[in-house]
């Protein structure tokens, strides 16, 4: 039931933050969003599954309550966690939490309506990430959007109302396009599946029970799904050629969004993608590997090169998540126990670097007014312990070792190097790995520009160390990182047992 | 669970019903006793209370299984039948009548006629209700009467006001005719069958022989009466000036309520009567007739409401559509196929539409109450004096759309996923592609209410508490319909089993 409890504490908070004074709403909320922490860590204490929760491993913290039977489908109240959910239920526990605090300062308007939606966001979050049928699990999915909708729209910035609405457009058309995929699989598997249940689904599908579907054959019926799916989730991701939205979105929206938005709703899909093209049409994916590995490689690169084209701090930090998600990409596709695993490990690196490059970007924003690296120069006068984070924070980008990001990206090129699903691999990894050296030469020049040198700011404010409710979530991050990245099989071990089930392939397909 | 007609006598399956009319009646006293009322909170008490306790009743009828564990009880001869179905829509009528009442409180305040209005109101539930029940033809008739002349005097109650006598006036003429139209196609089908009582024409209408024509038309021309009662096309035109003239509680009222009422008669007539085993062969093909209803309804409404300006109209509009998603309950019948399961459906995406639609209207009365314009631009920067209200209003328009995870989601879902169950993917898929258009003209009225900024000035005096509180339930049960839907769903798809049995 602790599931159930997290994500019902949550609601709630949301709705008593919701009613309270403005001025009580931001410590309150974080007050209560700290029992969400406190239950996901004792989950992660008491953790016990084993194996892979949709390839038949034992699920941690599971409840099936049967909610209500349309057209000889059951759908139920399905939720539990294996290695692959808990360590992105922590990692939203705990950014939830960082990123109310480090609202603190910015939101200014408003405030228990901001910190209400984004207890509501954090618990459809948990929610997407625990729930095991698909139905619930499309509830909670859908129901991120709406919050996120007004997080951009009324908090933002000055072209607010047109980056919430594409926001809105894009991620609700892509789910729509994943849904009908998913729901024609579930049709053409016919009499073999009387549920919406996830594991269900994904081991009547991997015993190749599909049948064919008003006159469309199997196999082109699991093409058609699969890369309906594939857009849907690609979109959230996002992936070249879906990603404008994101910048956009990432721009106008109020810093502690954005640590939300690149931190864990873009993980929303690469687990999407895992927990339902990788793992529930293997095969199918092995078949569009090249592509998909393409398409990876791509998003790494040119993600990248628009980041080092950018002058705002923001949109650096933006599109550089178009390029780490890539990396994730690229491990799924792998199809090794270092590649997925990595993949999945890298997701909850990149959500703990990049929330903490938002974050500090935003404390400089809150302090300067600007985010142009062309407007600043010298920062590290006048904020040594900010410049000292977000320096960090550039390093775990980039990769140095013991840092999280470091773990991540080792795991997933070593995973893609040995990959044996296409033959092409080595050469899609090594052309990847240039990106690090894309991602090292913009975070560098903007760091270098922007921090050292003298001081220069045209501004009226006094410019001067940040707050300590700024500046100790970025500490807690950063010790996050790097315990993460000197330790990595705090996660890594459990990850690995979850994935390693998703390797065979039965001796259908090969 | 014992059914409850074997410990009470037969009559008192009806109750619910009577408790309408007898509150109605109550009205009507009191005002006689003290004709200058003053006190509009006794009014509007009883009639709140007298809804409440007719909901409560048909409530516990419909768990203990009346009318449903051993077959449907008959009253006069099987004029009035009692089972899961009426009761269901009982609970639909009364609930709106409910919220309906506590909101018209703070709406009618300084207004005369007020227990007139009260008890109009009651009259038309007693109607819609009794509709829900109607077994026969005639029954059918004088109910669906009893519920449209209380409606046509209620949107023309603003006496003094231009557009709401027009709308009434319109509203009139056009119920007049479609009632003729229907009670003439109610002759052809007594002509050919000659018998009012729905299971006798069934028995009947098989052996029309030469007269199949007669009896086509007479059946056709009887759905053109439920399209008048369900504002479907093509007898939807006086549902925008009507909504919009009516006074906004009355326009909750008749979108809701009287909608659904007409879905509840015509779902039961031409289940029982024109069964489709022995209709549709002699080519009469009223399913085709009802597919190609719901499609060009739910199309034409959707795309009308996303060209508003005014609110009001807007949501005119798209009760127009969502009329077109319930005919999907009509529409994707078959022979032997799940019918059942997907008549049920579409009541229960009825209650839930009930809940959000009631809402969002009431949301218009609360905001003509605060004397604020009706256009898209004059709720701009609500949220920022009102954001309870406007938290409701979004819960509305969301669920309305069909966004999770409001109950809104789970009907449309549910009626769309048995329809495409039933064979008839294409009309799911038309409805699903008409839902996402929606989303598009009910995100405006979020959007101008959260995000915008406020183009003036907003003085919203008192807060009336009356239409609060009934905003604030209609949010809460549209909130509640999602987790609660399993049994909503599985009581609508056993009523409406029962009918095609």
């Amino acid at each position: 039931m602790i599931i159930e409890a997290l994500i019902a504490v949550t609601f709630i908070a949301a709705f008593v933050v919701m009613l309270a004074p403005d001025e009580v709403a931001g410590r309150l909320a974080a007050a209560l969003s700290l029992l969400p922490v406190v239950g996901s860590l004792y989950m992660w204490s008491r953790f016990d599954a084993t194996g892979n929760a949709l390839m038949g491993g034992s699920v941690a913290f599971e409840t099936i309550v049967p909610w209500l039977e349309l057209g000889g489908y059951t759908l139920s109240w399905h939720v539990g966690v294996d290695g692959i959910s808990l360590p992105l239920v922590v990692l939203t526990t705990i950014l939830s939490t960082l990123a109310i605090v480090s609202a603190w300062t910015p939101i200014d308007d408003r405030q228990s309506q901001f910190y209400g939606l984004m207890l509501f966001m954090e618990a459809n979050l948990l929610g997407v990430f625990t729930a095991l049928d698909f139905f619930v699990w499309f509830v909670f999915w859908e129901a991120v959007l709406l919050p996120m909708y007004f997080l951009i729209g009324v908090w933002g910035g000055p072209r607010r109302k047109y980056a919430a609405i594409k926001f809105f457009v894009y991620t609700n058309i892509a789910s729509l396009a994943m849904f009908i995929g998913f729901i024609a699989l579930v049709f053409g598997l016919g009499d073999s599946v009387s549920s919406l249940d996830m594991p269900a689904i994904a081991q009547a599908l991997r015993a190749g029970e599909l049948g064919s579907l008003y006159g469309i054959p199997a196999g082109t019926l699991r093409s058609v799904a699969f890369v309906a799916m594939f857009l849907g989730f690609a979109v959230k991701v996002p992936i070249v050629p879906f990603h404008t939205w994101l910048p956009d979105a990432h721009v106008e929206a109020p810093s502690p969004v954005s640590v939300m938005l690149a931190g864990v709703l873009l993980k929303m899909g690469t687990y999407a993608l895992l927990r339902f093209n990788f793992t529930m049409l293997p095969e199918t994916a092995t078949a569009f590997a090249v592509p998909i590995a393409l398409i990876a490689v791509i998003s790494v690169i040119y993600g990248a090169m628009l980041a080092l084209a950018q002058q705002d701090l923001k949109r650096i930090v933006a599109y550089s998540s178009v390029s780490s998600m890539g990396y994730v990409i690229l491990g799924l596709i792998a199809y090794t126990t270092y590649g997925v695993g990595g993949a999945t490990f890298q997701m909850i690196a990149h959500g703990l670097i990049s929330g903490l490059m938002f974050m500090s970007v935003g404390v400089i924003y809150n302090t300067t007014h600007t985010r142009m690296v062309g407007d600043m120069s010298g920062m590290a006068d006048r904020m040594p312990v900010t410049t000292g984070i977000l320096i960090a924070g550039a390093f775990g980008y980039m990769g140095l070792p013991l840092m999280a990001g470091f773990a991540g990206e080792f795991f997933i090129f070593k995973g893609a190097f040995e990959s044996t699903v296409t033959a092409g691999m080595p050469l899609f990894t090594a052309a990847a790995m240039f990106g690090i050296v894309i991602v090292a030469g913009y975070l560098l020049l903007a760091m270098q520009r922007t921090l050292f040198g003298s001081f220069r700011l045209e501004t009226d404010y006094e410019v001067g160390p940040a707050a300590l409710h700024e500046t100790v979530p970025l500490a807690i991050l950063l010790v996050t990182i790097i315990v993460l990245g000197v330790a990595p099989d705090l996660f890594f071990g459990m990850i690995q047992d979850a994935v390693n089930p998703l390797l065979d392939f039965g001796g259908e397909f090969s | 669970m014992i059914p409850i007609q074997t410990q009470l006598p037969t009559w008192t399956a009806v109750a619910p019903t009577l408790l309408l009319g007898l509150t109605a009646l109550v009205l009507l006293i009191v005002d006689s006793i003290d004709p200058d009322s003053t006190r509009p909170t006794a009014l509007a008490g009883i009639s709140a209370l007298g809804s409440v306790a007719a909901l409560g009743v048909a409530g516990w009828f419909l768990l203990a299984g009346t009318g449903q564990e051993g077959g449907a009880i008959e009253l006069y001869g099987g004029s009035i039948v009692v089972d899961g179905m009426s009761l269901f829509f009982t609970v639909i009528f009364a609930s709106v009548a409910a919220m309906v009442s506590l909101a018209s409180f703070d709406y009618l305040r300084d207004r005369t006629y007020q227990a007139e209005f009260y008890s109009l109101v009651m009259l038309a539930a007693t109607g819609m209700s009794l509709m829900g029940s109607s077994g026969s033809l005639a029954t059918v008739f004088v109910s669906l009467e009893l519920a449209s002349l209380p409606s046509y005097a209620l949107v023309a109650f603003l006496k003094k006001n231009r557009g709401s006598v027009e709308a009434g006036l319109k509203y009139f003429l056009i119920g007049a005719v479609s009632s003729a139209v229907f009670a003439f196609g109610i002759s052809l089908v007594y002509a050919v069958t000659g018998s009012l009582l729905l299971t006798d024409v069934a028995a009947a209408i098989g052996s029309a022989g030469d007269l199949v024509g007669v009896a086509g038309i007479g059946i056709v021309m009887i759905a053109g009466g439920f399209a008048f009662k369900t504002a479907s096309v093509p007898f939807h035109f006086w549902a925008p000036e009507a909504y919009e003239g009516a006074p906004a509680p009355i326009s909750a009222f008749l979108s809701s309520a009287s909608k659904a009422a007409g879905f509840a008669v015509a779902f039961r007539v031409f289940a029982v009567a024109f069964p489709i085993d022995s209709v549709v062969p002699m080519g009469v093909d009223w399913p085709l007739l009802f597919a190609v209803l719901a499609v060009v309804t739910m199309t034409l409404g959707n795309f009308a409401a996303a060209t508003q300006e005014n609110v009001k109209r807007m949501l005119a509009y798209s009760s127009v559509g969502h009329a077109g998603y319930a005919l999907i309950g009509l529409a994707a019948l078959s022979g032997g196929g799940p019918n059942g399961a997907v008549m049920g459906a579409s009541m229960a995406h009825l209650l839930v539409y009930g809940f959000m639609n009631t809402g969002a209207f009431l949301f218009i009365a609360m905001v003509e109450h605060w004397g604020i314009g009706r256009t898209f631009e004059d709720y701009n920067g609500l949220a920022r004096q009102a954001p309870v209200a406007c938290l409701a209003m979004t819960v509305f328009m969301f669920s309305l759309a069909g966004l999770p995870p409001f109950g809104g989601f789970l009907s449309k879902y549910a009626l769309f996923y048995e329809a495409i169950q039933g064979g008839f993917w294409w009309l799911a898929a038309v409805g699903a592609i008409n839902s996402a258009l929606s989303l598009f003209y009910y995100s405006r009225v979020v959007k101008a209410m959260w995000i915008e900024d406020p183009s003036g000035s907003f003085d919203l005096g008192a807060t009336p508490l009356g239409i609060y509180v009934a905003v604030l339930v209609a949010a809460v049960g549209t909130l509640v319909l999602l987790p609660a839907f399993g049994p909503v769903v599985e009581t609508a798809q056993s009523a409406a089993t029962a009918l095609f049995a």
